[in-house]
């Protein structure tokens, strides 16, 4: 169907796009690399000339980089664990016969559309409060010492608030991917004795599995970026300085930008190892 | 046939659901309740729910302190202005990789979708130092190309799945009764894909206005949308419950109405199709 004629129209209409994303690509990752083999500092001096490979040794070498790298971890690990999980569970009570299910999916799915900024200055300052947060009192009612959440259980803290905001996005795919499923089978299994937890195990799951993978897919690529949620809750102390928000650091809090350049390449590669990871996943589920 | 139901069983359900949406959404809920107190209430201990005396006194304090209406605009011109150029560069190019697929296009869409795992982080200083060489630092223009920028490959993808939808045969259909290049545009494809692009247009309105790595540090005073305008209240003189309320519920409420009328868009574009 495709003549010559379209061929080359299709590429004059996919030629902005192309252009767009590859200067946006390119352009500032050449410059970051750039900066990453220089002394850069531009309050102090500005360009103090080539230093080789210098800025990634200090970078990768540095006390703070490990545990940046654990810390980017735990929080996307944590989160997606916590929202494939409930998720599941929630998509599973949501697919039941109910009365104003319209209503509770509005309910469940709110979260997912308020800005992360005000989510976390939310749960910052009216839950996780020691003080006058709700967290605060509802300790205080059962007789226990209220937590100081964002320093002495800082990632917990940061884990729940992200969650929370992910959760509805999960629940809302994996409930679709449900509501897929054939129940003729469900049901013929129910028949034959199976129990809920078997049905469960080798019916819903193995369905749901493809949903699994885009909410861990599209869920990494926002996660690993993280940084409203930081930057206005612990501001990376306690143990919560992600590489993204160390990298932040260094180049617009101690406006090294050589040295931040070089930890920001780190975390290029720190994303695409993962996203090669994923798009293998992704690219297998395209075909179908 | 469909299983037996029992009411009992339905009332179970309803109460379990209703209680987890509401436990969901509470912190929604207790921000909004919160923005109609007094500081003193907001505070309250034991905390106090609904009732109290009712007062609008927070939404004046937060527009008069720090003029909402300025955030509110350029939330709305950034997200917008972001919004209308993506889908002007996406449309042409998801249309083309949809009806004239060619065998690297599934590897073009992968790529895009690759761009948008860099992590921002790594290029905030060159995006910085650009901006600063053409005066686009705390501007709308700026801003709005980078969330162009960084929310087009989504934009494409969602697109893309779904022009693919659109079935080829009514096109052969529409060529066999003779119809031209152009009306098979005008009166065949463009019905079949609005739909699809006025969802992406939702969607996309949605990630720009909530978007806060760029907007946090590429605006200050001029350009700032509203997650720029509740950052201020993590100052510590900015610590009132019942005005932070307030705030968050102004800069929350537009979206989450045009998030509600969206959701059942949410799951299709959000996936690229690929759950169904």
């Amino acid at each position: 169907m495709a003549t010559k004629a379209s061929r080359s129209a299709a590429r004059l209409m996919m030629a902005p796009a192309v252009v767009l994303l590859l200067g946006w690509m390119l352009v500032p990752l050449c410059m970051t690399l750039y900066f990453s083999f220089k002394k850069y500092l531009p309050l102090r001096g500005g360009d103090l000339g080539w230093v080789g490979f210098d800025n990634y040794v200090r970078f990768f070498s540095s006390s703070a980089f490990w545990p940046s790298v654990q810390a980017t971890l735990v929080i996307v690990g944590g989160v997606l664990a916590i929202t494939v999980v409930f998720g599941i569970l929630l998509a599973i009570l949501l697919d039941q016969p109910m009365w104003g299910q319209g209503i509770v999916r509005i309910l469940v799915i709110a979260p997912f559309f308020v800005m992360p900024t005000v989510s976390a200055l939310v749960w910052k300052n009216m839950f996780m409060d020691p003080v006058n947060g709700l967290f605060a009192h509802l300790w205080k009612f059962f007789g226990a010492t209220p937590v100081e959440w964002l320093s002495q259980a800082s990632m917990t803290s940061l884990i729940i608030i992200v969650a929370w905001q992910w959760l509805p996005f999960a629940t809302l795919i994996l409930l679709t991917a449900i509501q897929s499923l054939d129940s003729e089978q469900l049901e013929a299994a129910e028949m034959d004795g199976a129990p809920a937890l078997s049905r469960f195990g080798y019916i819903t799951l193995p369905h749901l599995s493809r949903a699994i993978t885009v909410v861990v897919l599209i869920q990494t690529i926002f996660l690993l970026s993280i940084f409203a949620e930081i930057f206005v809750t612990t501001q990376g102390s306690f143990g919560t300085r992600t590489l993204t928000y160390l990298v932040y650091q260094r180049v617009l809090e101690s406006q090294n930008v050589g040295l931040g350049s070089a930890g920001g390449i780190f975390a290029v590669i720190l994303a695409n190892i993962i996203a090669i990871f994923l798009m293998r996943i992704v690219g297998k589920n395209l075909d179908a | 046939m469909a299983r037996n139901v029992t009411n009992q069983r339905k009332l179970i359900n309803t109460v379990a659901a209703w209680a987890v949406g509401l436990l969901i959404f509470f912190p929604i809920l207790w921000t909004i309740l919160t923005s109609f107190k007094t500081e003193a209430t907001a505070i309250a201990d034991p905390p106090v729910f609904l009732f109290f005396d009712w007062t609008l006194d927070n939404y004046r304090v937060v527009q008069e302190r720090s003029d909402y209406m300025r955030f509110l605009w350029n939330s709305v011109i950034i997200a917008g202005g972001s919004t209308f150029l993506g889908i002007l560069v996406a449309v042409p190019a998801a249309w083309s990789m949809a009806f004239v697929p060619s065998a690297r296009t599934k590897d073009i869409l992968l790529w895009m979708l690759s761009t948008k795992m860099l992590p921002a982080v790594g290029v905030l200083y060159p995006i910085y130092l650009i901006f600063i060489k053409m005066g686009l630092l705390d501007s709308r223009v700026g801003l709005t190309i980078v969330l162009m920028l960084i929310n087009l490959p989504i934009i494409i993808w969602m697109l893309y799945t779904y022009f693919r939808e659109i079935p080829g045969e009514i096109l052969e259909a529409a060529r066999m009764d003779g119809a031209s290049l152009k009306e098979e545009i005008l009166y065949v494809l463009t019905p079949m894909a609005i739909p699809g692009i006025a969802s992406t247009v939702l969607l996309n309105i949605i990630l720009a206005w909530n978007e806060a790595f760029w907007t946090l540090n590429l605006t200050a005073a001029n350009a700032a949308p509203l997650t720029a305008f509740i950052a201020s209240y993590s100052s510590p003189e900015g610590l009132f419950y019942a005005k932070l309320s307030a705030a968050s519920t102004m800069a929350i409420a537009p979206i989450l109405i045009l998030g509600w009328f969206s959701q059942k868009q949410l799951v299709r574009g959000l996936t690229f199709g690929a759950v169904k």
